[in-house]
């Protein structure tokens, strides 16, 4: 490979951001001083390129959180630094929002303007933003959901230089930047109040949250913790994996997939380089639950990491977490450092198992999500996902087998190698199988993420987060998220399994319950989620690229005056959608808008 | 190195195709097995030469018990698979992919099958709407991923933007561009290995960009040419052919090709040589010539104006077209 690279050169401290995640640099700029005009670099075969692609993103977040955008001269050093074409560095800094390579302010905050924020204030407070007119050290954009729905609304800072932070339960009518630009920190609260059911006696999945002290390994080793890693050492990788077969986990990302397959696959595989992959990235709006998870409980997505990783033969995990999570990732750093010092993480651990976990940002993009886009992601590539087959469990992240799972799903593992998978199986249906975690939200009096076990309904939920407010009625509720369907109260004595969603033509998704009320305006929900799949989608393949925009049109031509065959043709796309398009975000685009419009909650 | 023979593994895999049976070798892509068959199945993003990238979807047919439709020109056959490539919801995938092309872009100077294939699948780009405005030079190449503005639905929304002509070799009009990544393929990984070019941005504003949008001349371009040699749409085009079409003067029925061989290197590259009123227009190379699989370099592909340099003794028609052509900038 050849490259060429512009004469822009990086400021002393953009090369120090650099430095700070890719080491010291390589290349000497001052022997051989590298010069559009003079510059050839011949690597060696594309494996000595491959080995440090891998470092882009976390390269381009360094400068980005350091000096608060990507110049030409940072992008070039980086280039020549790791060995990438400018144009693909290029392409990956501008497929991620939070990454912006035009000159920014040092403090950018993202206001979430999605579907529960919208409802109470934010569009208020994005009008009252407005109204400050420019403002010099500070710049404010929309955002899609941030995960905090339980606190609407909520923004997300950028600070260059600085810790990142969330602004949550945001007064609308106090603006989180004065008119001087000036960020009113104390607008919203930022630490996160433990779930609504924290100190329970029955909780088994969020038993530690608000009782253990997230920030310190020793409470969580008085707390029991880490004792499963001593069990799963003691019976041997195998018997792992058939606990959790025998525990019939199925996955709480999304796709509701048994784990154990993806787990005997990998395990039984010829080849020895594997990987675990823990998908924290949670951005399907309506989703908070693992948010809870890796901010009050982060070493038990650590130990269960380390549970998998030796289970399935692998030597390295990844955690890739959502960008716009920063308390999660603070937590989860110290909780991952805590770990390795006391041996309980890293290449040789007092258990004998040799795992260590690379923690990931993402930096803006639903897509990264994926399975397959996120493997993209992490490797330096565009998050564009990929066609299956092959499946990551024969070709996975770096091309090798890899078992990706969600924060949730992972954290069962502790409690199914501790109590045995077939006292997790007792719990719940036979097909649905163990506590679950939902994501209340919209139109209830406690929002937040609360635990049951399978089989639980609808109604016990809204219940549970106690019911609507004084004065509101049930209108419709969101169930699983953007990507799942809109259902009546009608719907309130279904059990929420996978087999009972299943038979009512809907998805449990990640968990979303979001419930809205009379006074809802569908339209500007519906113009939302179709906006949100636009945004979103990673633009490969044509069906979602243009479907995603035509959706949006009609929708908004059905929301002013509806044409015959707007309808129509909204379904006519939906079809293509599905049928066409290489991954789950295109297939799932439009059905929650089909659903709210054969609901007529348009009307 | 010989591989042993051996009878143990399956030297063909049998499946059906539209009710019949068809034995092709291991690792053939459903595309193969139908053409290898004469059944034809549409491809745009698709190219012998090139890495499949699974993008443009025109390919897709049905296979029983998969739940979605699948990419023809990726997806390997297997043992017993049932295969529909004229079914309902074939067809109508296509017709929608052609749709959403149709009214996003400008197929203008796309190949010939394009309308072919409109026509087949009864697409109507114009049913969703008049094309909304171009946007201005420039602008779709510097947004952000994220929050869009206003749509009304009054127009539908498009690519269109002015045609970039930064260099006097060849033009980016990227009105006409279907985001098939052939050219970032052909430029990259699969032929000259340059990388001057990749998609950049994200969802509909993804788009084909060198570094920081820079022009051609000004990135690592090399000018080889053998993106424009790929591209399906006429979105790169020589700028000589650009010209031409600018002034109403591009008439393919008026050409003649003539096949030779390239006299600057002794790799033996074979030159498609296409000629109109007695000058060279565009080149080409074929793409199954051994030696070049449609790929030249720079000298090739666009050093022949040696061959006309005849001054006063010869005049063509289109010669005052061409030589606007050799201007950095379009007039
Ligand atoms: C567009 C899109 C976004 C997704 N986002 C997430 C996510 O944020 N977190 C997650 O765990 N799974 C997400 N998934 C599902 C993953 O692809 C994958 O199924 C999951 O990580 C597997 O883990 P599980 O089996 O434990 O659920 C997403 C899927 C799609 C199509
Ligand atoms: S379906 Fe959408 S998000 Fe998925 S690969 Fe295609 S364009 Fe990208
Ligand atoms: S002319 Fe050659 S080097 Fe330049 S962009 Fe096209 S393929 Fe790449
Ligand atoms: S410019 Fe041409 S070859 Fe490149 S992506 Fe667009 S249509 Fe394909
Ligand atoms: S955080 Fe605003 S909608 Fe989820
Ligand atoms: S030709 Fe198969 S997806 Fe484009």
């Amino acid at each position: 490979m050849d490259l060429r690279f512009t004469d822009a050169q990086p400021t002393a401290a953009e090369r120090e951001a650099v430095e700070s995640v890719i080491g010291p640099a390589r290349v000497d700029s001052h022997q051989r001083v590298r010069t559009a005009s003079n510059l050839r670099i011949f690597a060696k075969g594309m494996q000595s390129v491959a080995d440090r692609r891998h470092l882009l993103l976390p390269a381009l977040e360094a400068v980005q959180s350091e000096i608060g955008w990507v110049s030409e001269g940072a992008l070039m050093h980086i280039c020549r630094e790791l060995s990438v074409p400018p144009a693909e560095a290029w392409g990956v800094a501008t497929f991620y929002s939070l990454i912006s390579v035009d000159p920014s302010p040092p403090v950018v905050l993202h206001v979430c303007d999605d579907i529960v924020c919208r409802r109470v204030g934010a569009l208020e407070l994005m009008e009252g933003l407005e109204a400050n007119g420019q403002t010099p050290n500070t710049r404010w954009l929309p955002s899609p959901c941030l995960g905090q729905c339980d606190r609407a609304p909520a923004a997300y800072i950028q600070r260059a230089g600085e810790d990142d932070q969330v602004l949550v339960s945001i007064d609308p009518r106090t603006r989180p930047i004065g008119p001087d630009g000036s960020v009113v920190a104390a607008n919203g609260q930022q630490e996160s109040p433990a779930a609504p059911q924290a100190g329970q006696a029955h909780l088994r999945i969020l038993r530690r949250v608000g009782t253990v002290n997230p920030r310190s390994l020793d409470s969580y080793l008085a707390a029991g913790g880490y004792r499963a890693l001593e069990e799963a050492v003691e019976m041997g990788p195998a018997a792992v994996v058939a606990e959790v077969k025998a525990s019939n986990l199925r996955g709480r990302g999304g796709a509701a997939f048994p784990a154990w397959i993806k787990w005997e696959a990998v395990a039984n595989s010829p080849e020895p380089v594997r990987y675990l992959i823990c998908n924290a990235d949670e951005s399907e709006p309506g989703t908070f639950k693992d948010r809870v998870l890796m901010e009050d409980d982060p070493f038990s997505v650590i130990e269960a990491m380390t549970i998998s990783g030796y289970a399935i033969g692998a030597r390295k995990g990844y955690l890739y977490i959502r960008g716009e999570y920063p308390l999660a990732t603070r937590r989860l750093r110290s909780a991952i450092h805590q770990a390795r010092d006391a041996g309980l993480l890293g290449e040789s651990t007092r258990n004998g198992v040799s795992f260590d976990i690379d923690l990931r940002r993402g930096q803006g993009a639903y897509i990264c999500g994926e399975e397959t886009a996120l493997m993209n992601s992490i490797e330096g590539l565009r998050g564009e996902p990929r066609n299956k087959p092959p499946f990551p469990t024969v070709s996975g992240l770096f091309g090798k087998p890899t078992v990706i799972n969600n924060v949730e799903t992972l954290c069962n593992v502790l409690d199914i190698v501790a109590d045995g998978g077939s006292n997790f199986a007792s719990v719940g249906t036979p097909q649905s199988t163990g506590p679950k975690l939902f994501c209340l939200s919209g139109s209830v009096r406690r929002p937040g993420t609360y635990e049951v076990e399978f089989g639980a309904t609808l109604g016990d939920l809204i219940e549970l987060a106690g019911g609507l407010p004084e004065g509101r009625r049930l209108r419709a509720i969101l169930l699983g998220g953007a990507a799942g369907s809109f259902v009546l109260p009608d719907l309130l004595e279904m059990p929420l399994t996978f087999e009972a969603a299943s038979e009512a033509g809907v998805s449990l998704g990640s968990g979303v319950i979001m419930a809205f009320d009379q006074h809802t305006d569908f339209g500007d929900i519906l113009a939302r989620i179709a906006a949100f799949f636009r945004d979103e989608t990673c633009g490969q393949c044509v069906p979602c690229r243009v479907g995603t925009v035509r959706v949006e049109e009609a929708l908004a031509r059905i929301r002013r005056d509806p044409q015959p065959g707007d309808l129509e043709l909204i379904e006519e796309i939906d079809l293509a959608m599905r049928d066409a398009s290489i991954c789950g975000l295109g297939h799932t685009a439009a059905i929650a808008l089909r659903s709210a419009l054969e609901l007529g909650l348009l009307e | 190195m010989t591989q042993p023979e051996t009878t143990e593994t399956a030297n063909t895999v049998s499946l059906t195709i539209d009710g019949s049976p068809v034995e092709v070798r291991p690792d053939a892509t459903l595309l193969e097995a139908c053409r290898q068959m004469g059944t034809e199945v549409p491809t745009l993003c698709y190219l012998e030469t090139l890495t499949p990238v699974n993008v443009c979807r025109i390919c897709v047919v049905e296979v029983e018990r998969n739940r979605t439709l699948v990419p023809a020109c990726s997806r390997i056959a297997e043992e017993g698979m049932v295969v529909k490539t004229d079914s309902e919801r074939v067809r109508h995938s296509r017709k929608m992919i052609l749709e959403f092309l149709g009214s996003s872009v400008d197929l203008s100077a796309a190949e010939d099958e394009v309308g072919e294939w409109m026509e087949q699948y009864q697409a109507d780009p114009a049913r969703y709407g008049p094309q909304s405005e171009p946007t201005a030079a420039g602008e779709r190449g510097r947004r952000h991923p994220g929050h869009h503005g206003e749509v009304n639905g009054r127009t539908a929304e498009g690519v269109h933007q002015p045609t970039k002509v930064d260099n006097t070799l060849y033009v980016r009009d990227y009105s006409r561009c279907i985001l098939c990544y052939k050219c970032v393929e052909a430029c990259g990984i699969d032929a000259q290995g340059t990388y001057a070019i990749a998609v950049a941005g994200r969802g509909f504003d993804a788009r084909i960009s060198t570094e920081m949008d820079l022009p051609l001349g000004d990135g690592a371009c090399v000018f080889c040419g053998n993106c424009i040699g790929v591209c399906p749409t006429g979105a790169l085009m020589f700028r000589s052919e650009w010209e031409l079409r600018r002034a109403e003067l591009w008439d393919p029925d008026a050409q003649s090709v003539t096949r030779t061989v390239c006299s600057y290197c002794g790799v033996g590259c074979n030159l498609e040589l296409h000629t109109q009123d007695n000058r060279i227009v565009k080149v080409t190379s074929p793409q199954d010539h051994d030696v070049t699989s449609g790929h030249l370099c720079i000298k090739g592909r666009f050093g022949y104006d040696y061959v006309q340099n005849l001054g006063d003794v010869d005049r063509s028609s289109i010669d005052e077209v061409l030589a606007a052509a050799r201007r950095p900038a379009p007039e």
